[in-house]
């Protein structure tokens, strides 16, 4: 789906999220104890803008939006897709047309009944000319959208295209009884949203907290927490001792946080922590239309030079795992077995001699038609864990003769005036990829124009052509067939240096029971989570 | 005789007065306007657009989607163009819609009037501002009469060392430290926030107080690096004002120190603290970026630091023409204050 790159807020503080994902889980059985009651309160830095998904583009409103709509579909925590308001849906065998049936009975939180129609709503409102989306390009792949009764629609592509069946997640879902002939933007309705999820909005005061009850009538059954409350505290430092003193229940900690300060008896008494991937990466990207970097030797020999395992345990405090291509660690589009680049600085010095790269004049620089190997690596300010694995690399290339500089921009700068514009050497971003493994934007030889995401000018016809293959089969062996190959070219031409995968960490106060880690997070199956009655902190009035 | 001249002459005064106000006002009114242009022409000088936070590095966004989203936030024109819509607007004292995800006018973020006055924004910014300067004033003004009367003494090296320790510690780091240690140790006060979670369920002497608590520490802060400028300014003016040749006066004529000090050098050395005061009126609704982030404090500063990240320019616009209109004012103000009490100025 989405790869947004993180930008400030790295590994943001809120707990994980996907978009067009919603936090349901649908087959944990409550256990025996599971009660009814309580709150939890979860700590984030950012503040929701809208609580319309459509017109959203950062995480707290998506992370806030997702308790209170549902999707059509949603990701099963083996990152399968399954139903969400859908109660099953058919592909063509060309792949060209879906047909979904909805689920009877699901009532938006005003009582009206959900239909077809809402969502057919949904989709004329994003593909609107007059609607501000980021997320319009996977619905102007519609040719066709039909309404085929209250309970069935039919979209019909242009072309068989993969990533469809997933777009239909909460973005396109709008009770159409509520907004028929208003403009959403100018509507209260991201401020007083109404929908079929298992929370509804209670309150929202801008800059301290979002509060939010649960839906007795919610189809999927009546959430055991009562009450959820985002409060918005925008210092991370703050948080964490709002968290010791109780005043929120869960939050994102830092890999220092998880490691070393809440290593105490009174955490491991009063707190749960979790552990698993981000859905992320962070990565070395060469210019490659550098003329240094057009060398597929030189980008291996840096490869070699670079302690993957070295960087992960200084700064993430091991908290993360060695990225060899921009797939997650045991996810279904990963391939293990592909080229690894053993830390072996004889390896790279041998390769940068071969590309004519050597130290004539004893200076400890290598260099080549008379020109020391000196390149600059920049960086988004802020970003402490990107400045210290940047630090690291400088240090460790050091040693086999090539001089970094580190240069840390602010981001708005870094991307108007050097990515956009090309002007770089290299760079140390991250990006954070959906659930889908299409990535077609960011590797086609195509995506290079400015403010494209191939930005490093990546160009393999061969790779261009399984993208293509990738995205337009539903075949889930056929795709995964193209994309284990594409990862087997990029770990060969090496565009990026993958560097490591973090891992999300949250914590959780011990109170709060039923939270099952999976490979998509803990939010998941958040109405199922609940507080046993003689543990229970706070008594909600309905 | 003496009588019948005064009335002329305090009529003459008076009128003097009134054109030199009007004169200042409308000297405002050219002021405002190159504020506003060059604030309009620096805030689109940064790199970056409203439009970033949905456009930028995300791949599903085509090049039209982009000049699109671009062409609804009116991005697309020149910016002199822009620089005119907005003054159009303004005029009519329309601060326009902020560029956020909801859309919600200017002056409804900045001053909602649904809500309770306790909640809005440039309320809560007001009343902090206004209880940590009234607190600086409490503290400043004696302390810095009593440095300057014992110059020299125990007595004054203390309290400058000690106002300058409070100038020079970094409020963020006083703020974590004191958050620690009455939030998370003693548990006596709350950390951030307004107000607590069960505020809703409380009476209303319970409501004052929990509101009391969480002020505590944000008012603390805010005052305490406050009190080093006064203070010396303070020292400074009192100590000018002892050397002058009236005080030695009313020392010869017998008059006791006290009177001397308080019935006749602090009035005049109360002076320059006008020109102060005028200057911190705009600083009473800046609000502190750093210490409304810490505490989470919903007020202006926070507010202001908001926008700036995401470029929303008719947030940033609407909050830096107040702050302005409000610098000018303080200004004026300082100005007339200063005429009235003190007949020097009075006379040119």
């Amino acid at each position: 789906m989405i790869p947004l790159i993180f930008g400030i807020t790295l590994i943001t503080f809120t707990v994980i999220h996907l978009t067009h994902r919603d936090l349901v889980g649908r087959e944990t059985e409550p256990k025996e104890t599971a009660t009814y009651g309580d709150a939890v309160i979860e700590g984030t830095i950012g503040e929701p803008s809208t609580l319309i998904p459509m017109l959203a583009g950062d995480s707290a409103s998506h992370s806030v939006a997702g308790m209170i709509f549902n999707g059509i579909v949603k990701y099963h925590t083996d990152l399968s897709v399954i139903g969400d308001l859908a109660e099953s849906w058919t592909i063509s065998s060309d792949g060209m047309v879906i047909v979904f049936r909805l689920k009877k009975g699901v009532k938006w939180a005003d009582g009206v009944e959900f239909t077809a129609d809402d969502v057919m709503f949904g989709y004329k409102t994003i593909i609107d000319e007059k609607t501000p989306t980021p997320y319009k390009e996977d619905y102007m792949q519609v040719k066709k959208f039909e309404v085929l009764d209250r309970y069935t629609f039919r979209v019909t592509y242009k072309k068989p295209f993969a990533p469809a069946l997933t777009s239909w997640g909460n973005l396109v879902v709008l009770p159409k009884h509520l907004l028929e002939g208003k403009d959403i933007t100018k509507s209260d309705f991201g401020r007083n949203p109404i929908g079929t999820g298992p929370y509804k909005l209670k309150k929202w005061v801008s800059g301290q907290e979002v509060v939010l009850d649960s839906n007795r009538s919610y189809f999927d059954g009546r959430p055991y927490i009562d009450r959820y409350i985002y409060r918005v505290i925008p210092d991370p430092a703050t948080l964490f001792l709002e968290l010791q003193a109780g005043g929120i229940d869960m939050m994102g900690l830092t890999p220092i946080q998880y490691t070393k300060q809440t290593d105490t008896d009174f955490f491991r008494k009063n707190f749960q922590k979790f552990r698993y991937p981000a859905f992320s990466y962070t990565y070395m990207g060469f210019n490659l239309r550098h003329p240094w970097f057009k060398d597929k030797r030189v980008r291996q020999a840096i490869a070699h030079a670079i302690d993957k395992s070295e960087i992960i345990d200084v700064v993430l405090f091991g908290l993360g795992s060695p990225a060899t291509g921009p797939y997650v660690p045991n996810t279904w589009p990963y391939n293990p077995d592909v080229k690894k680049y053993e830390f072996d600085p004889g390896k790279a010095k041998r390769l940068l001699k071969e590309a004519g790269w050597e130290d004539t004049d004893g200076d400890g620089i290598i260099e080549k038609d008379g020109k020391p190997f000196q390149f600059t690596i920049l960086t988004n300010m802020g970003n402490r864990l990107r400045i210290n694995t940047a630090t690291i690399i400088q240090w460790r290339l050091a040693k086999v003769g090539i001089k970094v500089e580190i240069r840390l921009l602010e981001w708005s700068t870094l991307i108007n005036e050097f990515i956009d514009k090309r002007r770089f050497e290299a760079v140390i971003l991250g990006w954070s990829i959906g659930l889908d493994p299409d990535q077609y934007d960011i590797w086609h030889s195509g995506k290079t124009r400015e403010k494209e995401f191939n930005f490093v000018s990546y160009s393999n016809p061969l790779v261009d052509t399984l993208l293509e293959k990738g995205r337009r089969t539903f075949d889930i062996e056929e795709r995964k067939k193209a994309y284990y190959k594409i990862q087997e070219i990029l770990a060969d031409d090496l565009p990026y240096v993958f560097l490591y995968v973090p891992d999300a960490i949250p914590i959780v106060h011990s109170r709060v029971k039923g939270i099952k880690p999976s490979p998509i997070g803990i939010s998941y199956n958040l109405p199922k989570w609940y507080v046993p009655e003689k543990l229970q902190r706070y008594r909600i009035e309905p | 005789m003496v009588c019948a001249g005064k009335t002329p002459e305090i009529q003459n005064r008076a009128l003097k007065m009134l054109t030199y106000l009007i004169k200042r006002l409308l000297e405002m009114i050219p002021t405002l306007f190159g504020i506003t242009l060059l604030s309009f022409f620096i805030i689109h000088l940064a790199p970056g657009k409203p439009t970033d936070i949905l456009t930028e590095l995300n791949p599903k966004i085509t090049p039209e989607a982009r000049l699109k989203l671009e062409k609804y936030y009116g991005l697309d024109k020149p910016i002199i163009v822009q620089y005119g819509m907005w003054l159009k607007r303004i005029v009519k004292l329309d601060f326009g819609e902020s560029f956020s995800g909801d859309r919600r006018p200017v002056m409804e973020r900045i001053w909602d009037t649904k809500k309770p006055l306790l909640e809005r924004r440039l309320f809560i910014t007001f009343l902090i501002n206004v209880l940590s300067m009234l607190i600086i004033f409490i503290i400043a003004v004696p302390v810095g009469i009593f440095s300057a009367t014992h110059q020299y003494s125990l007595y004054d090296k203390i309290t400058t060392t000690s106002v300058f320790i409070g100038f020079a510690i970094p409020s963020f780091w006083l703020a974590l430290l004191l958050m620690m240690l009455f939030g998370v140790h003693l548990g006596w006060l709350p950390i951030s926030g307004l107000k607590s979670m069960n505020y809703d369920s409380l009476t209303l002497m319970e409501k004052i107080w929990d509101r009391t608590l969480h002020l505590l520490l944000p008012v603390f802060v805010s005052s305490f690096g406050g009190l080093a400028g006064l203070s010396r300014y303070m020292r400074g003016s009192m100590l000018e004002v002892l050397r002058q040749d009236y005080v030695t006066t009313a020392r010869a004529k017998g008059l006791s120190e006290k009177r001397v000090i308080y019935g006749h050098a602090l009035r005049n050395a109360l002076l320059p603290i006008i020109t102060l005061l005028g200057l911190s009126v705009p600083g009473l609704i800046g609000g502190s970026v750093i210490f409304e982030n810490i505490f989470g404090i919903p007020g202006m500063g926070q507010l202001f630091f908001m926008g700036v990240m995401t470029r929303d320019y008719p947030l940033i616009m609407g909050i830096l023409t107040i702050g302005a209109i409000l610098t000018l004012i303080g200004n004026l103000l300082a100005d007339i204050g200063y005429m009235l009490a003190d007949p020097r100025i009075r006379v040119k």
